[in-house]
């Protein structure tokens, strides 16, 4: 399949959206007690870190980072080929009376969000649950928003958006791009 | 993968996968809530010909961890009994709308039949069948040494398969769907094996297997240098003529092949005792080596939940492959 | 009766000929024969004329189990496999030990009239192997029984072969053994070997045959009675029985069309079309049962046609009947395995498909020569046509061919059975039943 491909953030420009997503966190929060930063796998775990970075940063705080896999909670399974699980690890003190951000990469559906918060909900009883995403692209499929948005994203659905990262891909993008029509396509 | 009927149905790429979603699952399985809601609205039939309490438990729990609608249906006291044929039993399950089939059967190759006889759509997934296979048993065990083996100092074992390991299993091979299971699994997995037992216990042919075969099994313990050892049930009635005539007494196969004491004492200080039950003690093995701080058979049995949810989870919760959707949501 | 004349036809796979048949008996042979007034021709140019084909070894199930095949299904079977002759295995039921179910089997055959259908009797009462069946009211019986079998089941006490061996000389009788040692093959599924080994079913060692073979080729011997082996289908089997004739023993030997193209790798899938006894056996055992049948180690390409109903097949393996139909594959495989790979001419086709087995099974009239004057029983083939086996539409009530699916070279196109046509252009022509032909 050849695509048109497009650049719509730049390494910087991630950069400086998480670093303002941890500056609302802390202020939304009064401070960093009882926060608690769950990645969504696999792109939202190195964000979640990077964040607890930036908080530790600003604040000298340690911030507790976990993953939540939602795969098994997903309401598409059946829509597509089996996917393989990837781990859940929650940071030592659990969830219980915390206020757990879940962390994505990209905000869609909104079906990945209600399934984490099912998932969540399996492990704990958080005292509350904020959604910090790197980019909202719109087309919600639920009721749901984002707390925290890096940057909203007007898209067709028929494009395609990839966020990269360097701890996977080597560099730091969000990059969108839109699928060729299938007639004489390659695929 | 459609159903799973032999080991050999998978190849190393895809029995790590098994392993390393059963290792997911496994953590699942540590919570207070154990319940997942991946598998609700499908429906599991445990269709046992033969009976196993333990097999059948195994997988009941584990389809009602995933959400399963699980239904139990065992030949004794069903139509089955009265002469039923597979085939009609097979039509009815699919009438109730199976989704999947797990079999156990006194016939080797019954699950095949049921997967490639065109009589239903459901996978099928073979729990033990005649002398043939049981590759459940193979994954746990894989998963079992796995954790034992190859964990140590990272915590887990994602990723890894076997190889190297060194594993001895001892005992009526030619009887055992575990050692036809286990010997293509590890080999799959980069294990190697050696089968010991006397030669009336092995099949003709064993020696096309890929693996070695011995008679002597203090010479396999000593020389092998074993990372696990795997007693194999064997039934003290194959001595008999009508049993067989396979070996002149227990007493002689207990002298000869069986774990005892002294036989575990030559082990490496890490190797594991395994077993896949149920368990002769006194007879393939001694009650020491069975409960033995290196013994890992109670482990074996809730590893098996585990690698059966994971098993299900694979057969079942994906749907057709369809076309990639757009979109970075996923 | 009808005169037909039939031109053109490659006799034995030699030069073109014409072949007049007349009153039952082939009337002259010869290339530019003239059409007398009123007989019927039938243009055979590039076909093969070979003797009307002799099985055997064949089970028709009736009388007991219509439900699998009747006399008059298996006859038209094996009308269209090319056969003009077939013997009727004694497992039936009542099995046919008794002088009563083999006049009853023979006068079946010769109702339905496609065929002619000998009884094969039972060597030992219920085929129990306890004790013998009265072997000579059958031989003295209407059927005039000379081929004697427990077939399915093994003469395995040796003394009661001995006797049975010595009993039949009294009247040219052949003892045909199914030869499997007992207790060597208790619950035995399958050959054993590397693919048993793998499926965890129970193996059928070659030993089982071979054990009982090499004891029943000295027992001929020591009594110089007839034996005749059925279904020989290992390798070492075939050097036993190259042994005992190089001796002189008075031994023949079958092999079965299956085991000339059918290895036990196909065993692989668990389907029960392939369950068979004796089983499928190896490559090497495939090549040597070849080799053996080249050299006339073994006499007779025989079906062992063992039609069974859907369900004895549509199971499980170890409850599946063992036996595959074989009646209209036979003479293309045959084809395929010795003709196409240069094994065997037709000419030696038709001694090992004709000849033999009706000079084994005393059947004068049957295997004659395509000559002026032998009875005319013939058949007429296309070895350049290629066919796919679709069981559903043969002629045998039976389903279970192992061949469904596969292409195969050579067709029947027409069988004359004592003058008459059971089959032209391939298809069945109504054979009407002795008593209502013209």
């Amino acid at each position: 399949m050849t695509a048109a491909r497009r650049v719509l953030l730049e390494g910087a420009d991630v950069q400086r959206a998480l670093t303002r997503i941890a500056h609302e966190l802390l202020e939304a929060n009064k401070g960093p007690d009882d926060l608690v930063l769950l990645g969504i796998p696999t792109r939202g775990v190195p964000l979640a870190q990077r964040l607890a970075a930036r908080i530790a940063e600003v604040e000298g705080a340690h911030v507790p980072v976990g993953s939540l896999d939602v795969t098994m909670y997903r309401d598409d399974l059946r829509r597509n080929p089996t996917r393989g699980l990837l781990p859940t690890e929650l940071p030592a003190g659990g969830v219980d009376d915390k206020v757990v951000v879940l962390v994505d990469d990209v905000l869609y559906s909104g079906r990945t969000v209600r399934a984490a918060l099912d998932a969540l909900s399996d492990l704990g009883r958080p005292r509350a649950v904020r959604l910090a995403v790197l980019v909202d692209r719109g087309h919600r499929e639920l009721p749901i928003r984002a707390d925290h948005v890096g940057k909203n994203l007007p898209t067709s659905s028929a494009e395609r958006v990839s966020v990269l990262l360097a701890e996977r891909d080597g560099r730091d993008a969000v990059e969108i791009s839109t699928p060729a029509p299938a007639a004489g396509g390659e695929r | 993968m459609r159903h799973l009927l032999s080991a050999a149905d998978l190849d190393r790429d895809g029995a790590v996968h098994v392993l390393d979603v059963a290792e997911q699952m496994a953590a699942t399985q540590r919570r207070e809530i154990k319940k997942l809601p991946t598998l609700r609205g499908r429906t599991v039939v445990n269709l046992f010909f033969e009976d196993s309490t333990r097999t059948r438990t195994s997988f009941e729990a584990a389809a009602k961890r995933l959400s399963a609608d699980v239904i139990n249906f065992s030949a004794k006291g069903s139509s089955v009994s009265k002469g039923e044929s597979l085939k009609d039993t097979a039509l009815t399950l699919e009438a109730m709308g199976a989704d999947a089939v797990v079999v156990r059967h006194s016939a080797s190759g019954a699950p095949h039949r049921l997967a490639h006889a065109g009589w239903s759509r459901s996978a099928v997934v073979n729990a033990g069948d005649g002398t043939h296979e049981h590759p459940t048993q193979a994954l746990l065990d894989a998963y079992t040494m796995r954790r034992h083996l190859r964990a140590a100092g990272s915590g887990h074992a994602l990723g890894r398969d076997l190889h190297g390991v060194r594993v001895v299993i001892v005992g009526d091979v030619l009887h055992s769907r575990v050692a036809r299971s286990n010997v293509l699994l590890l080999h799959t997995l980069g294990a190697h094996v050696t089968l010991v037992a006397p030669p009336t216990l092995l099949p003709v042919g064993v020696g096309t297997w890929p693996c070695e075969v011995s008679h002597d099994l203090d010479a396999a313990l000593t020389g092998g240098a074993p990372d696990a050892v795997m007693t194999l049930r064997v039934q003290a009635e194959r001595m008999t003529t009508t049993g067989g005539g396979f070996f002149p007494s227990a007493r002689e196969y207990s002298r000869r092949y069986g774990l005892d004491r002294r036989r575990a004492a030559l082990l490496p200080e890490h190797a594991i005792v395994m077993h896949p039950g149920p368990m002769n003690r006194g007879l393939e093995i001694s009650a020491d080596a069975a409960d033995s701080a290196r013994s890992t058979i109670v482990e074996q049995v809730g590893n098996g939940v585990a690698v059966r949810m994971a098993v299900l989870y694979l057969l079942l919760a994906g749907g057709e492959p369809a076309a990639p959707t757009p979109g970075g949501d996923s | 009766m009808s005169t037909t004349l039939v031109t053109g036809a490659r006799v034995l796979g030699g030069e073109p000929a014409d072949l007049l048949l007349r009153d039952g008996l082939i009337a002259e042979v010869g290339p530019g024969l003239a059409a007398p007034e009123g007989a019927e021709v039938v243009r055979a140019e590039g076909l093969v004329a070979l003797p009307g084909l002799v099985d055997l070894h064949t089970h028709l199930r009736e009388p007991g189990r219509e439900d699998a095949e009747t006399v008059e299904s298996g006859s038209r079977a094996a009308a269209l496999g090319g056969y003009t002759a077939v013997f009727a295995m004694a497992n039936t039921f009542p099995v046919a030990d008794t002088a009563g179910v083999v006049e009853q089997v023979q006068r079946l055959g010769e109702q339905a009239g496609w065929v002619q259908v000998r009884p094969v009797g039972a060597v030992t009462t219920g085929l129990a192997g306890q004790q013998l069946a009265e072997l000579g009211a059958m031989a003295d019986s209407a059927a005039a029984v000379r081929v004697f079998s427990d077939d399915g089941h093994c003469v395995s006490d040796a003394v009661l072969m001995r006797r049975a061996l010595e009993y039949v000389r009294a009247f040219d009788g052949v003892i045909a053994q199914h030869a499997q040692e007992p207790r060597l093959t208790e619950g035995a599924q399958m050959n054993e070997g590397a693919v048993s080994s793998v499926l965890g079913l129970r193996g059928w060692p070659s030993v089982a045959e071979e054990a009982v073979i090499a004891r029943d080729v000295l027992l001929a011997d020591h009594v110089g009675s007839r034996l005749h082996v059925c279904h020989l289908s290992t390798a070492g089997s075939v050097e036993i029985v190259r042994w005992a004739k190089a001796r002189g023993v008075r031994v023949t030997a079958e092999v079965t069309p299956h085991h000339l193209l059918l290895t036990d790798e196909l065993v692989r899938g668990y389907d029960p079309v392939y369950k068979v006894n004796p089983p499928l056996r190896t490559q090497a055992d495939v090549e040597a049962v070849r080799e053996g049948l080249a050299d006339g180690t073994i006499d007779v390409v025989a079906t062992d046609h063992a039609p069974h109903p859907v369900e004895a097949k549509d199971c499980e393996w170890s409850a599946a009947a063992m036996g595959m139909t074989g009646l209209e594959t036979a003479l293309s495989v045959v084809q395929s395995t010795m003709v196409d790979t240069g094994l065997l001419t037709w000419a030696e086709v038709a001694d090992r498909m004709s000849a033999a087995p009706a000079r084994i099974g005393r059947l004068a009239g049957q295997g004659a020569p395509l000559a002026a004057g032998s009875p005319a029983n013939l058949v007429l083939l296309d070895p350049a046509a290629r066919w796919t086996v679709e069981p559903e539409r043969m002629a045998t009530a039976g389903r279970n061919s192992p061949f469904r699916g596969t292409e195969l070279p050579g067709r029947v196109v027409a069988t004359f059975f004592r003058g008459r046509a059971t089959v032209l252009e391939g298809r069945p022509v109504h054979a009407g039943g002795e008593g209502e032909r013209p």
